[in-house]
């Protein structure tokens, strides 16, 4: 079962509520740190490494003796990232989404692919978690590809939980797609509401069930709450605004080791989490690049 | 020679339009002979990456060996250097006058962007 923890806006709590609740977890778990600009699962476990590998996208490399400058590849490509030029053909590696689609209409066959490298995948393991984490080269635009690497790892038993990048773009959808359930934090701020109402409606066109965690509940005022009764969305956990979590969370420690009475919050969220039906329905995982190409 | 100016609109009295990449139009002048014709980029404006990289295969295959505009960042540089275009920036007024500054050696040749990506 895949279960994605996800948020509208940013900094609301969705590695605190990804960490503590692998933590609340029966049985073994795989944490999969999707958010790969800024991945932070680490800091809150003390995992020992089990493998690190880099990742990249396929880039085209023209044989100038084999090609005619026909055009097909530019053409053909999205993104500009292969153009005709005078004599020759130039590629922009940067602009390349490693689709290998210039290759294939090639009908000289004089483009073959190269790897980019754009990140690394690191995996390691603290007690009963499995974490695996993406990292990004600092630069690098393209998310989904590493995410793509990430989730690729995911065995196939067991609860895997996904800690997905905030927002809802293309690396949000990347994170959350082909989940089971989706896990929404947010905080009972104007900013906060805006943005879960964006997340709900992202992951409805996923059709993907989802739940709602309210983190520093008492924070701001109840809109969230009315929301989330109106849209008929259940409020799976409330995290109460209390400053000695904001002091164990800037400490890299776990609220359920350092926080007395967070323990039973978040058993009950896993007892919930646990429940939760696998959805046949819905988009699939995407798969990785390498999978494509091979 | 042919000349590029990346343009507001159609026509040599058309303002110059200061981005390259998403530039509204290219006016193309053979200052020989004068002649003038225009060409859609709209392409390049509704591209979602590389907007310069493919104004710059769009112009090369109008046969310019010159483009005159306001900036021009790197990826576009490059591709303009590969097809062989020399790049003049900080063009300003109608297409008639900036082929005339062109003339009266009032632009600058550029050695290399002057803008960085995304500018426009």
């Amino acid at each position: 079962m895949i279960v994605a923890i996800a948020s509208g806006k940013g900094g609301t709590g969705k590695t605190t509520v990804a960490v503590n609740l692998a933590l609340s977890l029966s049985g073994n778990v795989q944490l999969l740190d999707c958010d790969v600009e800024a991945p932070n699962v680490h800091l809150f476990l003390e995992a020992q490494p089990e493998g690190r590998e880099v990742v990249g996208i396929p880039v085209p490399v023209v044989d100038a003796d084999l090609c005619n400058q026909c055009g097909e590849c530019s053409r053909l490509c999205q993104y500009n990232a292969i153009a005709v030029l005078g004599t020759g053909v130039m590629v922009f590696p940067e602009l390349c989404h490693g689709c290998g689609g210039c290759a294939l209409v090639c009908p000289e066959d004089a483009i073959s692919e190269v790897m980019r490298p754009i990140g690394v995948v690191e995996e390691s393991r603290s007690g009963s978690v499995h974490l695996v984490q993406g990292r990004l080269y600092v630069g690098e635009a393209l998310v989904p590809p590493l995410i793509r690497e990430v989730r690729a790892r995911s065995c196939e038993e067991g609860v895997v939980l996904i800690d997905a990048p905030p927002g809802t773009s293309c690396s949000m959808i990347a994170a959350v797609r082909g989940s089971d359930f989706v896990v929404l934090v947010t905080e009972p701020t104007p900013f906060g509401l805006n943005d879960l109402e964006l997340a709900v409606e992202t992951v409805r066109v996923l059709g993907i069930p989802c739940g709602v965690v309210i983190n520093r509940a008492g924070a701001g005022d109840d809109r969230v709450q009315e929301y989330c009764a109106a849209e008929g969305l259940e409020i799976l956990l409330e995290i109460p605004d209390d400053r000695r979590i904001a002091e164990a969370y800037a400490r890299g420690l776990t609220l359920v080791d350092a926080i007395p009475g967070i323990r039973p919050l978040f058993a009950s969220l896993a007892a919930r989490i646990e429940a939760v039906p696998p959805i046949t329905a819905g988009y699939p995982v995407e798969k990785s690049l390498a999978d494509v190409h091979s | 020679m042919k000349v590029v100016v990346t343009s507001m609109g159609e026509g040599v009295d058309s303002e110059v339009d200061p981005r390259f990449g998403r530039a509204s139009k290219f006016v193309l002048v053979d200052t020989e002979t004068s002649e003038t014709t225009s060409a859609d980029n709209s392409a390049g404006v509704d591209a979602t990456h590389g907007a310069g990289v493919q104004a710059a295969e769009t112009i090369s295959r109008l046969g310019a060996e010159c483009l005159i505009t306001g900036h021009c960042g790197p990826k576009a540089f490059r591709a303009l250097q590969a097809a062989g275009i020399e790049v003049y920036t900080g063009a300003s007024g109608t297409v008639t006058e900036a082929i005339e500054q062109l003339r009266s050696g009032d632009l600058q040749r550029s050695g290399g962007p002057d803008v960085g990506g995304h500018w426009g």
